[in-house]
Formats: C-alpha cells, structure tokens, sequence
C-alpha cells in the first residue's frame, strides 16, 4: 500500500484520493449496475433475437 | 397558418376569459410570492430595492409554469388532442397560436407586476424602452418554450411536477437575460442591457421555430 | 414488476450465457483497464505537480475527460433523437437512451471532481464558476430527458416526446454554455478551471492517455448499456405479441403472426 500512502503524503492527498475514488465508485458501480441489467434481460429474450455472442 | 394561428390563440383566450384561471389564481400566486420574497429578505436593509430584477422575473417564471400548465390541460380533455389533428389545422398553427394566447396573459400579468413591484419594493424603475423590449422579448421566449415542453409533457400523470423540472433549465439563461437587461434599465453599469435583451429574443426565435416545426410530431405522437 | 426470469426461461436454466458481453466488448473492456491503469500511473506517479497548484492538478486529469465525455453523452442523445425521429428505426432510440444516462453519470462525475478540485483550490465546494454551472444546468436538462423516458405509458409516444428534448438538447447547450459564459464574465475574469495552455510533458501525457481510457470506457458502457436498452425494445415486443396472442385466443381466433420483425419464435 506504498502507493497510497504516497497519495496520501502529496500535498491536498485526500483531496486527490476522493475524486479519483469517487470517480471507480461512479463509474464502476454503474457498469456493474448495467451489466447485471443486461443480465437479467438477457434471460427474458430467446436466444435467436440477440445480435451479438 | 396565420388564421390557424389566430383561431387557436381566440379559442384558448375565451377559455381563460370564461374561466378567468390567470385572474383568479395565477395574478394572486405571483402577488403572493412578491409579499413572501419580502419576508424573506429583510425589506428595511434595501435588498429587495437592490434585487428587484432578479425578482420579479423569478415571480414571473413560477407564474408562467401556472399559466402553461393550464394551456397545456385545455387540450388533454379527451378527444380534443384528436379532433386538432383531424382538423386539418397546420400544427405550426396551432403552436404559434398557442404561445400567443400565453403570452398575452403573461404580459397582462407582467404589466401588473411591474406596478406591484414598484410599490412593494421601491426600487429605481427607469430605462423603459429596455424595459419594455425586455418585457416582450422574454415573454415571447417563456411562452414558446413553455407551450413547446408543456406539449412534451401532455397527458403524462405527473404533468405537474415534470414540467418544471424541464421548463426551468432551459429558460435560465432567459431568466440572466431580462434580469441583466432590467439591471442595466434601471441604471446599473456596465451590464450590456441591450446585449441581454438580444440574447432573449435570440432565445426566442429559436424556440418559436423549434416549436413550429415540432409541435406536429407532438401532436401525432 | 416481479422477476420473470425462472417461469418464462426458454432454455430450462440451461448453461447458456445470457449476457450483453461479446467480442467487441471484451477488447474494449481489457482494453480500458490496461488503459486506465497506464491513466492512474500517469496521472498519480509518473506526473510531476503543477507548478501553481501542486499535485491537485491530478484531480483535473479525470476532471478534463470526463467532462468531455459528458458533453459526447448529451451529443449521442441528440444526434441519435435527430436520426430517430428521421427513420424511426428503434436502435436510434436505444442509443438516444443509451447516451443520455451515460451523460448523467459523467455529468455528475464531472460536478463531483470539479467541486473536490474548488475545495482546496477556492476554499469551497461551489463556486459559480461557469463552466461548473453550465455543466449542473445541462445535467439536469439530461436527468430531465430520463424523467420523460421513465414516465410515459405508451412506448411509441415516449420515444417521440424523448426525441424532440433530445434534439432541443443541442440549442439549449449552446445558449446555456454561452449565457452562463457572458453572465460570469461581468465578475469574474475568463473561468478558471482552464488548465494551463502551454501544459507539456509528462503532464500533457497523462491528460492525453486520461482521454484515451476515457474514452474506451465510456465506448465500452456505451455498447453495453445500448444493448440493454435494445433488448428492453425487444421484451416489450414479446409481451406486446404474448398480450396481442391471448385476445386472439379470449375471441377464438388462431395465434396469427406476431407483430414483431424478429424470425425465431419462442419454441
């Protein structure tokens, strides 16, 4: 964890440390939040009507 | 189009004179929020002098949501949206008249307020010429986009809560607009009021075409 | 609605994967972690801090792009309304949806680094700066346009109200980009969240590979969240036909053909 404690050592760190972290939170929890959308649709279309593999 | 126009706008006026909606509710809710801007402000120390513009297109605003609301309701009643479409009436038409039926109780209103907020909040009125091109530039500007959103938002059970929530945004820069230009009226420097007021006829015409040209999806749709 | 997955299941809870993932979105995908990962050392280690602002100018490194990627979020919305409302094509609509949401979430992400970047830089996490307020005003305009979407009953009238906010996205944009711009301008000199123009090094890379992951991200959600909203097309078209069917079948008439343009039936 060196790297994020010299995160945390630069000056404003925490600062830093919550936009970029803000920003794997957003991001990543909506992916995951569309994926398991995709998911759960998917299961209702018949396997023929989808258009990609 | 023009006669569609003015058969549209004579219809949704005699409405609102048998109904007397903007008389009743709307003219008494704007005075209304004029009173409750002075408690909220602390009317002794000339704040409210000194953010009269700013206030009273606020008041304006809140009171045009009211007006296109009601504009928007005379044609959901049922059948009514397809009895314009089977008329044979050009949409444009019936947009343009529309928006000019809103406009003329929005600036009946606005004339009205004007009085008010003079009375109320003392400020330094002047500078009319700006004034009154604003007056008309902005009202233009309300009007068109607020029957154009207000069709968007036609027949859907939350009418009332979406409409502002589309209408407001997009109406801000109207809102900066008329409040520099009437700054600048009433003797503030370096505003660039005539600037201001061309921006809001800008907006204006953009949305009276955009409207035009959208409203026929609109009603099809 | 209740989760019709276990009693409409046409493959008996075979192994087949039900998924919006392919091969394109698995290059995209490894693609954007490489990427992101080359981003976060760039932009965390390898860079040096600004010469004014110190290492804060990190947070512009997500900043910048994502702010960028929102704008291309509200521009897909409207060029695809546009090209919807043209041809009527469904897959313009999926897209018009698609970007939208994208443009909300990059918007507020936009928002969120911008104020944690004015905390320290002007003492607060709000300032009328305008570019951060033209870019709240234009993420309510988006959250707006998916209020419509959710709300509207009929799908085909939907997708008309849909298209036409998603065109009037375009002159809103603008006028609310340039009035903000002038109305800021009469207190305060050109907005500071400009990064400086003469930025080079190692600094220019890490924006530059910043804008790359980015971008393969934002193409990789993209593709995704197209395809859910292209097989939430496709569900409604099959309760639309199994609706369609079972009036057929209340007033005795044979399942006719169904309304959709698919050619695989449910077996």
């Amino acid at each position: 964890m060196s790297t994020a404690t010299t995160i945390l050592a630069m000056s404003d760190g925490g600062y830093l440390a919550a936009g970029w972290l803000g920003a794997i939170v957003l991001v990543g929890g909506y992916a995951l939040m569309t994926l398991r959308r995709g998911r759960k649709l998917s299961r209702r279309v018949p396997e023929g009507e989808r258009r990609w593999s | 189009m023009w006669r569609d126009a003015a058969l549209v706008a004579e219809r949704d006026l005699r409405v609102e004179l048998r109904s007397r909606v903007a008389i009743n509710q709307v003219a008494p809710f704007a005075l209304l929020v004029l009173v409750l801007f002075a408690f909220a402000l602390d009317p002794d120390t000339g704040v409210l002098a000194s953010a009269t513009a700013g206030l009273y297109w606020l008041v304006v605003l809140f009171s045009a949501l009211l007006a296109v609301s009601r504009s928007t309701s005379i044609d959901e009643v049922d059948g009514i949206r397809d009895a314009l479409r089977l008329s044979g009436l050009a949409p444009a038409g019936v947009f343009l008249g529309k928006v000019a039926a809103v406009a003329a109780q929005l600036l009946l209103l606005e004339v009205v307020l004007v009085v008010a907020v003079a009375v109320l909040y003392d400020p330094e009125l002047g500078g009319f010429p700006l004034m009154i091109a604003t007056m008309l530039a902005a009202t233009v500007a309300v009007a068109s986009t607020g029957v154009l959103y207000g069709a968007v938002v036609s027949g859907v059970r939350v009418r009332d809560t979406l409409l502002p929530v589309l209408l407001l945004p997009v109406l801000a820069p109207v809102l900066i607009g008329a409040t520099k230009a009437f700054e600048t009226a009433f003797g503030a420097e370096g505003l660039h009021g005539w600037g201001w007021c061309g921006l809001v006829s800008f907006f204006a015409v953009v949305y009276l075409v955009a409207g035009s040209l959208a409203y026929g999806a609109l009603l099809e749709g | 609605m209740s989760d019709p997955t276990d009693s409409i299941d046409p493959f008996d809870g075979a192994s087949v994967p039900a998924h919006t993932g392919s091969a394109l979105t698995r290059v995209l995908g490894l693609s954007a972690l490489a990427a992101l990962v080359v981003w976060a050392l760039y932009g965390l280690v390898w860079s040096p801090p600004d010469r004014e602002m110190g290492d804060l100018v990190r947070l512009l490194y997500v900043h910048v792009p994502v702010a960028i990627l929102f704008y291309a979020g509200a521009g897909i919305t409207t060029a695809a309304s546009l090209l919807w409302l043209r041809g009527r094509t469904p897959g313009w609509d999926a897209l018009a949806v698609a970007g939208a949401e994208l443009g909300v979430v990059f918007g507020a992400l936009t928002l969120l680094t911008g104020s944690i970047w004015g905390k320290p830089t002007w003492n607060t996490f709000w300032t009328w700066d305008a570019r951060l307020t033209s870019t709240a005003l234009l993420e309510v305009l988006l959250i707006g346009y998916l209020a419509v979407r959710r709300v509207d009953p009929s799908p085909a009238g939907g997708s008309v109200r849909a298209s036409i906010l998603g065109l009037l996205l375009f002159p809103n944009v603008i006028i609310v980009h340039f009035s903000v711009d002038w109305w800021r301008s009469l207190h305060q000199p050109a907005t500071v969240t400009r990064l400086d123009p003469t930025i080079e090094g190692d600094m220019l890379v890490a924006l530059m590979v910043g804008m790359l992951a980015g971008a393969l991200v934002f193409a990789w959600l993209l593709v995704h969240r197209f395809r859910v909203a292209w097989l939430e097309q496709q569900v409604e078209r099959h309760d639309l036909d199994a609706a369609v069917a079972a009036r057929r079948a209340e007033g005795g008439l044979s399942p006719s053909t169904s309304t959709s343009t698919s050619e695989a039936q449910p077996a």
